[in-house]
């Protein structure tokens, strides 16, 4: 991956997160947690500034960012993707709905698409059983998705520009 | 709910929430206050009233009218028709399916009727963001009692004597674990809330935590009562966001009202709570995983003992309970320990939440006494399978537990006859599964998921595992031999008896369930290389019927891989090398000449 240079605003955010958990090693997860939420994602770099504020080795950092999967290395599509795959959702075909979308998109789970609109991921329950099987786009739920109307769903957000 | 004399009810769980009924309680009050009802009508949003099948649901007081699939565009006509006029909207009340009669009332739905609610108790009836409504309902009475007139090892030995034990899955009893906790030497101690539901298909912990907060916050503070604990650790998904907002904000509240903090109630005890975000790793469940989360590490388990009641959050004794266990403490309290043992059977007392899920009719939210049958969840709760097929096996425990035939139907659920039985309580988890449903690709399904959740730390577990899934891989790809069974049972017998913790040690179950119920089944994939339910892809074989075929092009131009071909108005063909199984052309057929084999 090639290096990418952090803007000074982007360290003193990372900075003032640490910060404000008093720069405790024990506190990581947090710290990791608000920095994913403003940034998106965490790539090598920014682990290297919270090893630094932490007081903490890098590897130390990395071992915990890969560890659990909430926490990703690669910058998420514009509208991520997330398929259900817990077992409510399995045994109501979410499995065909997920090839479907590889199909469609021409990507798979953990791939962005070269335009960068779209992002795929399956996850593992979102606790809405009865409207199995789930497909998240961002925040939004879709329920009962069938794989006719994986294309309907893309279509729907290829047409929103972000920008407006 | 004191001066109005109507309340709306809007269910305002994880699932409703996605079927628009934030909205839906926006127009109520909306149209409300258009027509100058604002002040007679109550609109609340509560949390899940387990009917999730039927969402978003709306319930009316005080007549107990339950509309279910109620979508925005509704709203104006209950307003008009039931709030105004007094009649009952007709087609959006729930029908009974076995005879398709209207049922007014939520007290006459075979759903609500063998259910008993005590974790479950205030989900759906009050406002969770509503301190006051969880008190007019003995909110905080027990922790009342327990402060001013009884000593810890009085609490714990009500605890004890109500046979209450562990609903996160171990099943271990609870005022024991107390007990233990509290005898541990240490000057600081901590109570941890585990939240950490990861087990797929269940949602009861979040369900709990979404609709009635205050339940938890309560036990946890009953809980340091006992043990010697000034501060509580909440342990949650970061997957569940509506149930952090709802727990911070029930922590600010019992805080203004002095029921959290220093010197609570006047009684010099004191008690805080502060959260802890998990970050999606199922391991994390794991009472010493969860413990290493929390300190920032990696969510690896350590080997007992040390148990956490003796050394656990940064060395300390910590005493770790799960959301549904903690629950049901305040009621204990309240109604005493005699009231509780009642229910249940022997050795598992109360009652037990179920995540009803798969292809079953009322998939939902369920609370049943310990020794209810599988068959009255799955038939008079449940309503039976989806469309008419056929019961084929009932998953329980998660990817712990293991599949159940229907020659286990009757069996009285409890900890003890669900792990004779070859599967496990878990956290509750109930996954139903119908005659179109491959045993071999559920047992493949649940060990993904293991081998995904596998925290690497040991070596059973890690490799074992990843081999347990190559052999099933082997088979449903129609490649397996009888001996790659043995290998299974072999392998998977080594890896129970050879795990560090409890996630290698059941993750085999649902190999091993599987082949010992349903080896039919795997004999049908090896022997034949075919699959009874049509699901594994690799063992299916697509043809075209000529007699029916009418050469309407219509799978030919579907067809994602160009495997079919044909002239216009003559039989078409499949070139076997070619296709991929994807299923289309037999979707796509209209005169149902595609054949499946």
């Amino acid at each position: 991956m090639p290096k990418i240079k952090l803007a000074e605003k982007t360290i003193e955010l990372i900075k003032e997160i640490c910060a404000s958990f008093d720069n405790k090693e024990g506190e990581l997860i947090n710290v990791l947690h608000q920095v994913q939420s403003k940034l998106g994602y965490l790539p090598a770099e920014v682990q290297e500034v919270i090893a630094r504020e932490l007081n903490m080795s890098v590897a130390k950092v990395y071992g915990v960012v890969t560890f659990y999967s909430f926490f990703t290395m690669k910058p998420q599509g514009e509208f991520p993707i997330s398929i259900c795959m817990g077992t409510a959702c399995y045994v109501r075909g979410a499995e065909q709905v997920l090839s479907e979308f590889k199909r469609q998109l021409k990507i798979e789970v953990g791939q962005t698409t070269a335009d960068g609109k779209f992002s795929l991921s399956s996850l593992r329950c979102v606790g809405a059983c009865g409207l199995a099987p789930v497909v998240m786009v961002g925040e939004k739920v879709f329920g009962r998705v069938t794989s006719p109307q994986v294309l309907k769903i893309i279509e729907e957000y290829k047409e929103v520009n972000v920008e407006e | 709910m004191a001066d109005y004399n109507m309340h709306v009810l809007v269910c305002g769980g994880t699932g409703c929430k996605a079927s628009e009924s934030e909205q839906i309680k926006n127009n109520f009050k909306k149209y409300l206050s258009e027509l100058g009802l604002a002040d007679e009508v109550q609109v609340i949003t509560t949390g899940c009233f387990g009917f999730c099948e039927k969402g978003p649901i709306v319930k009316i007081l005080p007549d107990n009218t339950f509309y279910t699939q109620v979508t925005p565009k509704d709203v104006w006509e209950i307003v008009e028709e039931h709030i105004v006029k007094g009649r009952k909207v007709k087609h959006l009340l729930y029908k009974d399916p076995k005879n398709d009669h209207l049922i007014p009332d939520a007290t006459g739905m075979d759903f609500y009727k063998k259910q008993i609610r005590i974790a479950l108790r205030n989900c759906g009836f009050i406002n969770p963001e509503n301190v006051e409504e969880y008190i007019a309902r003995d909110g905080y009475a027990a922790l009342g009692t327990c402060l001013s007139e009884k000593t810890p090892e009085e609490v714990i030995q009500v605890v004890k004597d109500s046979g209450l034990r562990g609903r996160g899955g171990g099943g271990f009893p609870t005022g024991l674990k107390w007990e233990l906790t509290r005898k541990a030497a240490g000057d600081q101690k901590y109570v941890v809330c585990n939240a950490d539901e990861g087990d797929p298909g269940a949602f009861m912990d979040r369900s709990i935590l979404e609709g009635d907060p205050h339940s938890v916050i309560e036990a946890m503070a009953i809980c340091g009562y006992c043990v010697g604990a000034d501060k509580g650790l909440v342990y949650i998904r970061a997957e569940y966001p509506l149930a952090i907002q709802r727990l911070k904000v029930a922590i600010n509240q019992a805080k203004e009202y002095g029921l959290l903090g220093t010197d609570i109630l006047g009684t010099g005890f004191h008690f805080d709570i502060e959260l802890k975000y998990g970050a999606g790793a199922f391991v994390c469940g794991e009472e010493t995983a969860l413990i290493h989360s929390m300190e920032g590490l990696r969510g690896e388990p350590t080997v007992k003992p040390p148990f956490p009641a003796e050394s656990g959050y940064l060395g300390k004794p910590t005493n770790v309970n799960n959301v549904e266990t903690f629950a049901n403490i305040p009621v204990i309290i309240n109604k005493g320990a005699a009231w509780f043992s009642a229910i249940g059977t022997e050795k598992s007392k109360g009652t037990k939440v179920f995540a009803l899920a798969g292809n079953i009719n009322n998939v939902g939210l369920i609370e049943v006494p310990m020794g209810t049958t599988l068959r009255e969840v799955i038939y008079d709760i449940g309503g039976g399978i989806k469309d008419g097929k056929e019961f084929k096996s009932v998953q329980t425990g998660g990817p712990s537990g293991g599949c159940l035939t229907k020659d286990f139907l009757d069996v009285p659920i409890d900890y003890d006859n669900l792990l004779k039985a070859g599967s496990m309580m878990g956290s509750g988890g109930m996954i139903v599964m119908d005659e179109g449903d491959c045993m071999v690709s559920i047992a493949k399904f649940y060990l993904e998921f293991t081998l995904e959740e596998s925290c690497g730390k040991c070596t059973p577990c890690r490799i074992g595992n990843k081999r347990l899934h190559e052999i099933l891989d082997k088979i449903t790809s129609g490649k397996g031999t009888r001996e790659d069974l043995d290998r299974l049972r072999i392998l998977g017998n080594v890896i129970k008896d050879t795990s560090l913790c409890g996630l290698g040690q059941t993750s085999p179950n649902p190999v091993l369930s599987t082949l010992d119920n349903f080896m039919d089944e795997y004999l049908a994939h090896v022997d034949e290389h075919k699959c009874p339910a049509g699901q594994c892809k690799k063992l299916l074989h697509y043809s075209i019927d000529d007699e029916k075929c009418t050469g309407c092009t219509l799978c030919f131009r579907n067809c994602p891989v160009g495997a079919i071909s044909g002239e216009k108005r003559s039989p078409h063909y499949i070139d076997q090398s070619l296709c991929i199984k994807c299923g289309v052309c037999l979707e796509k057929c209209k005169f149902g000449a595609v054949l499946i084999r």
